[in-house]
């Protein structure tokens, strides 16, 4: 194996696993304090990509692209909870399913009509086109690794907010009992609301940033939901450090899964049938990894504490 | 007597709350064992551990000879292990007749039948029938559930728990908001069990407690503080003080005041 | 949507069988008039329904009766149609054994997907039976000698010996309704037997069955896997209908439209399943027609049934028959 072909992937996987965190971070605290499932949160997603870069296409500041992408996510996620949302809090699960479901297929259509249905142009930001020389004489873009770094600050802050603010604690302490709070007079409703918002913003952020290295297209959404989804599993609904560590372990999973199975399967299969089964088992890798957990650990690797009744 | 429910060493935290620490309890044939203590003192903490619904953090418990502490909530039932619940838990959208009828089904032949309505097999309906007249709801068996009085509820539950002949009887608080007349009918009932399994008791009620129990176990804090019949146990001060004593530390809510009146009018007698 | 099946009274016994009755006989007459008109388009159109009700059927035991929202149901429908594919790939075309073989990988596949998500309930359970339903799809995908993302073409539809070709549209769409037929006269005997009972009272109070001594959690994977095995089924049914199997088959939208069908029809009746099916694609076809993007229609139009049909069709059809 290339040690420096694994840096590069490494590197990847660790970008694909923060960006998936700014999705799964806000979709797991929604589950964790009103036990609702939003399938529209992939939406959100791709609604900051679009925002971000129709702003670039028409301004050509980046600066501003990027920060419409979360400005107009938090709009559509709090639209979202005034049209359909705030009818379906009390409902079952299958009916918040079909409802963010109708959610979801309107606004990809919706996209695919007004943008048309090939991907949109969303070129590098002028000052990131280079490469960073990697120890060892690899080169990687400096626009994942500002991903890198603009996920890492954002995991940083969040924890920050939910261990240091008061605004924080509750949400950390709506997640663990939600029953409590309501007991103590706090407005559980605003607090998810303020949750929703944040998260939204965030998965509008994550599209921003994506923009550049991934097909801005309509659908884009469904793909990284249905990934957010694997890792609230794996981590533990409801839990943010789980939502962390599932992400980098899927963001790792698939990227290395993908870059080296096939190599590695070459070891003990004949090439012929490896390059068969590579592809399909690194396709398939994340979803065994979260089975493998689901096996040892039912609620995840980091569940939450629920409090005793 | 041997004992048919044994507890050996049950200790159960909550983050920094003991709710049962090194409790041991011993359930004979054919008693009556009463467990009493105010609120917050493990009483439904012990019941959840007996059942299987919560896993104990160290101990053990033997039903009939057979450890059963690894086993789930659904094995130990089907072991003979019955019990209602401090909210009575029944079936609110089936009929009375087939909430007994599903659980004379849990012990009667395989539930694993596709094909044939279950509604109309006499061989489920018959026994639940005979159950629900012993227990006075004969006349209610095709109403549905959700229609029954709170009383009635407790009944039903009751008798769900009696069609399946268990060895162990847990019962929590069966008396909890039962109207005064329906409340006799429900002691006698109990009393009458005595000859067919042994029974558990939690319950606030300290007349009901003294009238019918064979033996009580006093929990405070999730600690045994006394067992043995119930003059003994009447007698006994640390009894007395953690029910008659200083308001000590305000752990108690105002349940417990309610209880705490009951419970002296219950040992001045 | 809570169209909780009550217990069953006489009178309602009646009216579920004349309105399931009814459902039938249109079907049936429907089929009898495209045929006389001599339109294969729509005869096609209608077996596409029957087999999009199988499916729904099935996956009303699991939601509707059982209690578990399977947002991965495709997946099974993929299994089942794929064995089709690629047994006839292979040159074996002989429909006792393809079948068999196609509907027992269906419950295979349903037996390992239930076991892991059974571990589970609630929001993990939906957003794990969506996963494993996705990991499916990327498997397909990935089986580049069966075509890939481009789907397999069936050359050979399953063969029976002479007496039942499968090949006339005619027999594949009676076939389709003989078969539908028998899985909602099997499911609804399952529904009031013991099993169907254990089922239904799981659904209501879990903690109450299982302090009855009922093993919840092995009567939900038998329901699963049984649910699993008839979409398979389905699966058999849209390969030999379309000639054709693609990843498509497996993707997670139709996986939601499945469930949109049960609940637009009325959740836990299973004639609502077969009825919100046919609806369904019947909607689906007039909407097409009206416009290329039929979805911006489609969706709003599935929130306005969550929203505001409580029991969907089935229940709308008792409000008007029964008004207080």
């Amino acid at each position: 194996m290339d040690p420096l072909l694994l840096l590069v992937q490494l590197l990847n996987g660790v970008q694909l696993g923060l960006l998936l965190f700014l999705v799964a971070a806000g979709l797991t605290l929604v589950f964790g304090i009103l036990d609702v499932i939003n399938l529209a949160h992939g939406v959100l997603y791709m609604v900051g990509a679009y925002a971000a870069a129709v702003v670039l296409v028409r301004s050509g500041h980046f600066a501003l692209a990027v920060l419409a992408g979360p400005l107009v996510a938090l709009g559509a996620g709090l639209a979202l909870d005034r049209l359909v949302l705030r009818f379906v809090y009390d409902r079952d699960h299958l009916d918040q399913v079909l409802a963010t479901f109708g959610v979801l297929i309107f606004v990809n259509e919706l996209v695919r009509v007004l943008f048309g249905p090939a991907a949109l142009p969303f070129p590098l930001p002028a000052g990131f086109e280079w490469s960073v020389r990697l120890p060892g004489g690899a080169t990687y873009p400096a626009w994942r690794l500002a991903i890198i770094a603009a996920g890492a600050i954002l995991a940083f802050l969040l924890f920050w907010v939910l261990t240091r603010t008061r605004a924080g604690m509750l949400v950390r302490a709506a997640a663990t009992d939600p029953a409590m709070l309501e007991m103590l007079g706090v407005d559980v409703r605003r607090l998810f609301l303020l949750v929703l918002g944040a998260g939204a913003a965030l998965a509008g952020f994550a599209g921003a940033m994506a923009g550049p290295i991934v097909a801005v297209q309509p659908g884009m959404g469904d793909q990284i939901l249905i990934l957010a989804f694997v890792v609230i599993v794996t981590g533990g609904t409801g839990s943010v450090q789980g939502a962390l560590l599932g992400s980098l372990l899927v963001g790792l999973a698939d990227t290395l899964g993908r870059s080296f199975l096939t190599d590695m399967l070459r070891l003990a299969l004949p090439p012929a049938a490896a390059n068969e089964v590579g592809p399909a088992l690194a396709s398939m890798l994340i979803y065994l990894v979260m089975a493998g957990v689901l096996l040892a650990r039912p609620r995840g690797l980091m569940p939450v504490r629920r409090a005793a009744r | 007597m041997t004992a048919v429910l044994l507890a050996r060493g049950l200790a159960k935290s909550f983050g920094a709350v003991v709710a049962a620490a090194d409790l041991d309890l011993e359930l004979r044939a054919n008693e009556i064992h009463a467990v009493i203590g105010p609120n917050g003192a493990g009483k439904t903490t012990l019941l959840g551990l007996l059942a299987g619904e919560l896993r104990p953090d160290a101990g053990r418990i033997v039903l009939a000879g057979r450890d059963i502490t690894p086993l789930p909530v659904h094995a130990r039932a089907a072991l003979g292990l019955g019990r209602t619940f401090q909210v009575s838990s029944v079936l609110p959208s089936f009929t009375v007749l087939e909430n007994v009828a599903i659980a004379v089904q849990a012990r009667a032949g395989s539930s694993f039948r596709f094909l044939r309505a279950a509604e109309t097999d006499e061989s489920l309906n018959g026994p639940a029938r005979s159950s629900l007249d012993k227990v006075g709801l004969g006349a209610l068996a095709d109403r549905p559930a959700s229609t029954l009085a709170h009383g009635e509820r407790r009944l039903l539950e009751l008798a769900m728990a009696l069609v399946q002949r268990p060895r162990v009887l847990l019962l929590d608080e069966p008396l909890a908001g039962v109207a005064p007349a329906e409340a006799e009918q429900l002691l006698a009932l109990l009393e009458s069990l005595r000859s067919e399994m042994g029974i558990l008791l939690v319950e606030h009620d300290m007349d009901a407690v003294f009238r019918l129990a064979d033996r009580v176990t006093v929990l405070v804090h999730g600690r045994v503080i006394a067992s043995g019949a119930p003059a003994e146990v009447r007698r006994d001060p640390a009894v007395r003080s953690a029910y008659l004593g200083e308001d000590d530390e305000g752990a108690f809510d105002d349940r417990t005041d309610q209880l705490r009146v009951t419970g002296r009018a219950s040992f001045r007698r | 949507m809570t169209a909780r099946p009550r217990q069953r009274s006489r009178p309602a016994a009646r009216a579920e069988a004349i309105l399931a009755s009814a459902v039938f006989t249109a079907i049936a007459a429907l089929l009898v008039i495209a045929d006389f008109l001599d339109q294969p388009f729509y005869l096609k159109l209608l077996t596409r329904a029957l087999v999009l009700a199988l499916a729904a059927l099935a996956l009303d035991l699991a939601v509707g009766i059982a209690g578990l929202v399977s947002l991965g149901h495709a997946a099974f429908l993929g299994v089942g149609a794929y064995v089709i594919g690629i047994s006839a790939e292979h040159g074996m075309t002989n429909g006792w054994v393809q079948w068999p073989l196609a509907v027992a990988a269906a419950a295979s596949a349903a037996l390992v997907v239930g076991g892991l998500s059974l571990r589970t309930r609630g929001v993990q359970f939906i957003m794990i039976t969506l996963a494993f339903g996705q990991m499916f799809f990327y498997l397909a995908n990935s089986l580049s000698r069966y075509g890939g993302d481009d789907g397999l073409t069936i050359w050979t539809r399953s063969q029976f010996g002479t007496w039942l070709s499968l090949s006339d549209r005619r027999t594949l769409a009676w076939l389709s309704l003989s078969i539908l037929l028998a899985a909602y006269l099997f499911l609804r005997k399952l529904r009031w037997s013991r099993f169907g009972r254990v089922l239904r009272a799981a659904k209501e109070n879990e903690r109450r069955m299982a302090a009855l001594g009922f093993a919840v959690g092995r009567f939900r994977l038998v329901a699963f896997v049984i649910s699993g095995a008839l979409t398979g089924l389905a699966g058999v049914l849209l390969a030999n209908l379309t000639e054709f199997v693609a990843p498509a088959y497996l993707s997670w939208h139709r996986s939601g439209e499945l469930l949109a069908m049960v609940v637009l029809g009325g959740l836990g009746t299973l004639h609502g399943a077969v009825l919100g099916a046919f609806v369904f694609v019947l909607l689906e076809e007039v909407l097409a027609r009206l416009t290329t993007h039929w979805a911006l229609l489609f969706g709003p139009f599935l929130v306005l049934v969550v929203l505001a049909g409580r029991g969907g069709l089935v229940g709308l059809v008792q409000r008007i028959d029964a008004p207080r």
